[in-house]
């Protein structure tokens, strides 16, 4: 039942929101809208006896209300070939790049989930050379992970080290309200290190309509899943989630939805977890890894954003002046890569991983609130200055960004630092470890 | 004749249908779309036109699409054949959909599709009847005819699983004719009862219960005395929870929820476990999935998969069937209750069920409440606790739910909605600190804030000194923060030493140490023994460096003590020292 008939009469447009009567119009289904201002997608997000709500992609500035509905009669689908690496499109999937466009193999985005009975379990660490990461968080293939960070902080920069130093078959860049010059920089920065030629990018700048910046997470991860279905380990990166949020935010106020918090829409959980909730390890092909940037306005980790995407992800990394914090930070799935046996075909690290990282950032804790005591102007017990200088060296030598050392070498230098610092009885480590590991001289 | 509507708005996962004929509120309809049928339940009606929420992605539906109505609630089927499964909300078996799945092609099998629907019991496998009542004998609802083996549930390792007269029943039966011991499916006819007026009913062993409505075949409800033992200390000993009680945990993310329902789930003495993951994450499913057959349940010896059953709607399946996963869960739970067994459900998370009720009021306009949450949050989740209990069944015999629910508050802050309605109705309130899981002392039960109505395994007196020494010892602390260590007093200073020793030793448990993840009673009452001689006595120790010293070399001894095993020589040896050097560090 092929609806091919062409509508010329729009009711009532209010934002990027058009209304208009219709026969035969499927929930969900895309039209294309042809006006003054050009032709643009469409898709139908209501149905209400014979008004058709539309979403206008390029949004509704000079649509008039002559303009040209034809609904074409499916979803929104995007073009998938092995020619979309190297390539960067928009959130509606045309070329940005000057290249040609792609139009083979049109596939549905926005797919129904994964079964939890086809996943595995994670199991297999993603080394990073950041100790932060590495040692302390283990970032492991399928986890869905969001980079937490004020704006200001180097979060872009982070998301491509990562994507240069990780070995994944395939890099997708979603980017949601970027500048446009910080899309430039990503592309330089791929290129430069060669990483393009397995780079998806499709970008929506903060100069685009809204609808295409809702559009970017699931063109990404319909594409992502593709790749991931022929069996390659898929890196997504996602930056910003919180524009992508607010654009929601924007349409659902358009459509006259009651707002749940800070005019977010009730749905707004969902809406976020059906996107992280494509990472996944398939059973018997490929996987998809989500590291996501959102950023949080106030640098309030209880803004709806942030908030409901901690209780989605698996974890979350807290970028705080350029530093990935130890507090807050949290891999979820490391206790599946950080045990340290030898027997493991996956295994990448040592048996005393867990100790050192627990160790270590138990005596951080205690040298915080040794600052602050010091800060207060407090006399400084023996122990107090022992902190102190733990404190200072694992700062420089393991919390700074920019060491970049494989991850044996790091738990070397954890037991360096400690031993350094402590007598082996004040670690609080058992003690069956600190024989076979502390540092001898 | 059934009644039949057309589809007159679509909005997300909310339809508006116009029907005729009758139908019921919470009634089951199918939309129709080409061959598949997309179930749907009314949560509204007005005049001729009701509001429908559909179980699955509404993509593709037209206005004027067909709706069939069924007549029945969302129900769940209840029978032999549930254990070890893993279901959706609505109880279709997720390795059975994966199967059919692939049969449309090898990419489809990893995916759920829309559409499609599985029974949740299976209907060809056989199951060995044992009948124990006798033809002429007088029955009721609730009460067993016989029995089958199922996994543990063998009448050897644990009593057989009870093939009982369906709960719908009313009134009193006589067995007309019951089937001879053999093999049978759970819709074959076992037995033929008589009413009191003459008409027969034939009964199967599967039977369908509506998941909204309780099971109420007991004789009366039991106080919860007695308490479930998790083997997680700091509830055991300090927040206890009962077997027919209810709790709450809420928290942050990141505090520890998950894993802590998980060490629970594999831990405790109860007889099953009923896992909803109710709008989280899958990977912890997946997790769930393919540990738990691994893991030796030490009271049958067999594997723990044997006594779980998972309820798995995750975040990004549909919203509808999330709402519908919890009572799905209760609903099974009730079921092995009427077995007389002890039941736990654990439901992660509460919020994320509230939050579905939430989205659906949103789309039907309701006037909001609080937050946007609707008018009815709380009598709802007052319902579903009041679903726990420990019952005496017809037979004498007693069975229990015990209820446990994550709640995943905005922001972790404990005056929102959700937790405020919770925390009026649940016996335990097991809070989870921000603060303490930054500092990675789990589980991250704030000891300060925490309450339970519950009885403790230990002798509550001894619990209420330890309690006041980590309040003392929290406030010298605080007062530690303003005037130093050296404006601290050293019977001040040594509270607050006795308090981090008591929290570093008993209440944090590492639940990824084997020896330390499971702590039983037994183990629970000697290290507290040891733990309050540490607490209680006096030192003769008269500066604060050399105070610290002490208690930190008890500390080391004492988690050296927590990785030993039982009653090992070595556990004994360590025990021995630990009391010496807290003796000889005493005043005569």
């Amino acid at each position: 039942m092929f609806n091919n008939k062409v509508y010329h009469k729009i009711d009532a447009l209010s934002g990027s929101i058009a209304t208009l009567r219709a026969e035969g119009v499927k929930y969900g289904e895309v039209a294309e809208v042809e006006s003054r201002a050009g032709t643009s997608l469409a898709q139908v997000i209501k149905l209400d006896g014979p008004n058709v709500t539309l979403q206008i992609f390029a949004g509704a500035r000079g649509v008039d209300t002559a303009a040209k509905v034809r609904f074409l009669g499916e979803t929104m689908k995007i073009p998938f070939s092995q020619d979309l690496l190297g390539r960067a499109f928009t959130g509606a999937g045309v070329p940005r790049d000057g290249g040609p466009a792609i139009t083979e193999n049109p596939s549905p985005i926005g797919q129904p989930s994964v079964n939890p009975a086809r996943r595995i379990m994670p199991h297999r660490m993603v080394k990073t050379n950041i100790p932060m990461i590495d040692l302390f968080n283990s970032l492991v293939v399928s986890q869905k992970l969001p980079i937490f960070a004020r704006a200001g902080e180097p979060y872009n920069e982070l998301l491509a080290r990562i994507a240069l130093q990780a070995d994944s078959d395939v890099i997708i860049i979603g980017g949601m309200g970027l500048k446009y010059d910080e899309y430039l920089k990503f592309r330089s920065t791929l290129d430069k290190s060669g990483a393009l030629a397995k780079t998806v990018m499709f970008v929506h700048t903060a100069a685009d309509p809204t609808v295409e910046c809702m559009l970017v997470p699931d063109v990404s991860l319909a594409v992502a899943e593709k790749f991931a279905l022929e069996g390659k380990d898929v890196l997504v990166l996602l930056t910003d989630m919180t524009s992508f949020a607010d654009a929601m935010k924007e349409i659902a106020i358009t459509m006259e939805q009651i707002p749940s918090n800070r005019g977010y829409p009730g749905d707004l959980y969902s809406q976020l977890a059906s996107r992280y909730e494509k990472a996944v390890d398939f059973d018997g092909a490929g996987s998809i890894t989500i590291l996501a940037v959102t950023t949080m306005p106030g640098d309030d980790v209880t803004h709806p954003v942030p908030d409901n995407t901690g209780y989605i992800t698996e974890g979350q990394f807290y970028l705080r002046n350029g530093r990935i914090e130890p507090f807050g930070s949290l891999s979820r799935l490391k206790q599946q890569v950080n045990k340290g046996n030898p027997n493991d075909p996956d295994n990448k690290t040592r048996k005393d991983h867990r100790t050192i990282m627990d160790a270590m950032i138990k005596l951080y804790a205690q040298y915080k609130e040794t600052i602050e005591k010091q800060s207060m102007g407090f006399r400084m017990s023996d122990w107090d200055q022992k902190l102190l200088k733990y404190g200072a060296l694992f700062e420089k030598e393991m919390m700074d960004l920019s060491v970049n050392i494989d991850l044996i070498d790091a738990l070397d230098l954890g037991w360096k630092i400690l031993a350094e610092c402590f007598d082996r009885g004040e670690v609080g480590i058992p003690s069956k470890m600190t024989d076979e590991f502390w540092p001898k001289n | 004749m059934t009644t039949t509507g057309k589809i007159v708005t679509v909005n997300g996962n909310m339809i508006t249908v116009a029907f005729d004929g009758a139908v019921a509120q919470n009634e089951v309809g199918y939309a129709v779309l080409g061959g598949k049928r997309l179930m749907a339940e009314i949560v509204r009606v007005r005049g001729r036109r009701c509001d429908m929420q559909v179980f699955e992605a509404t993509t593709d539906l037209m206005v004027d699409d067909t709706v069939e109505f069924t007549g029945e609630l969302l129900a769940a089927e209840l029978g032999p054949g549930m254990l070890a499964q893993v279901y959706d909300g609505l109880q279709n078996p997720l390795a059975e959909l994966a199967k059919e799945a692939a049969k449309i092609s090898k990419d489809a099998g990893y995916f759920l599709q829309r559409g499609m629907y599985l029974p949740g019991l299976p209907r060809d496998r056989k199951w060995d009847f044992h009948p124990t009542a006798k033809v002429g004998e007088r029955v009721s609802a609730g009460e067993a005819v016989g029995w089958v083996s199922e996994g543990i549930f063998d009448n050897k390792t644990m009593p057989g699983h009870k093939i009982m007269v369906p709960f719908a029943l009313k009134g009193v039966y006589t067995i007309k004719s019951l089937a001879p011991a053999g093999d049978y499916t759970v819709t074959e006819d076992i037995a033929t009862l008589t009413d009191a007026n003459g008409n027969d009913v034939k009964m199967q062993m599967m039977q369908r219960w509506p998941v909204k409505v309780p099971i109420k075949c007991f004789t009366e409800r039991l106080e919860p005395t007695e308490t479930l033992e998790t083997t997680v200390r700091t509830i055991d000993t300090f927040f206890p929870v009962a077997v027919g009680g209810t709790y709450c945990i809420p928290g942050p993310f990141g505090a520890g929820k998950t894993v802590l329902s998980q060490t629970t789930a594999r831990y405790s003495k109860v007889d099953i476990v009923i896992s909803a993951a109710c709008g989280e994450r899958a990977g912890e499913v997946v997790e769930t999935l393919k540990e738990f057959p691994e893991i030796t349940d030490p009271k049958t010896g067999q594997s723990l998969m044997k006594r779980t059953i998972i309820i798995c709607n995750t975040s990004s399946m549909p919203v509808a069937s999330r709402e519908a996963s919890v009572y799905t869960a209760v609903t099974l739970a009730e079921y092995f209750r009427q077995q007389g067994l002890n039941v736990l459900v654990l439901a992660d998370s509460t919020s994320r069920w509230a939050q579905a009720m939430r989205e659906l009021s949103g789309r039907l306009e309701e006037i909001p409440g609080e937050e946007a949450f609707p008018a009815y949050l709380e009598s709802r989740i007052a319902a579903f606790y009041e679903r726990a209990g420990r019952v005496r069944l017809k037979d004498g015999s007693t069975g229990s739910v015990t209820i446990g629910g994550t709640v995943s508050p905005a922001g972790g802050n404990f005056d929102e909605p959700v937790t405020q309605a919770t925390l009026k109705v649940v016996g335990g309130f097991h809070g989870l600190s921000r603060a303490r899981s930054d500092a990675r002392r789990y589980p991250a039960i704030d000891p300060l804030d925490s309450w339970s109505h519950y009885n403790s395994v230990i002798e509550q007196a001894k619990v209420e000194k330890a309690r006041a020494i980590l309040r003392k010892g929290n406030e010298v602390g605080q007062m530690m923060k303003v005037v130093g260590e050296e404006g601290t007093s050293l019977a001040d200073f040594t509270t607050y030493l006795k308090a981090e020793f008591l929290d570093a030793v008993y209440l944090q448990q590492n639940a990824f140490s084997e020896s330390d993840a499971t702590t039983p009673v037994e183990r629970q009452k000697v290290m507290f023994d040891v733990v309050e001689k540490a607490l209680l006595t006096e030192y003769a120790i008269s500066e604060k460096p050399a105070m610290r010293k002490f208690f930190m070399d008890l500390q080391q001894t004492f988690i050296d003590w927590n990785d030993k095993k039982f009653r090992s020589d070595e556990f004994n040896a360590i025990q021995t020292t630990l009391v010496k050097k807290i003796e000889e560090a005493a005043h005569v």
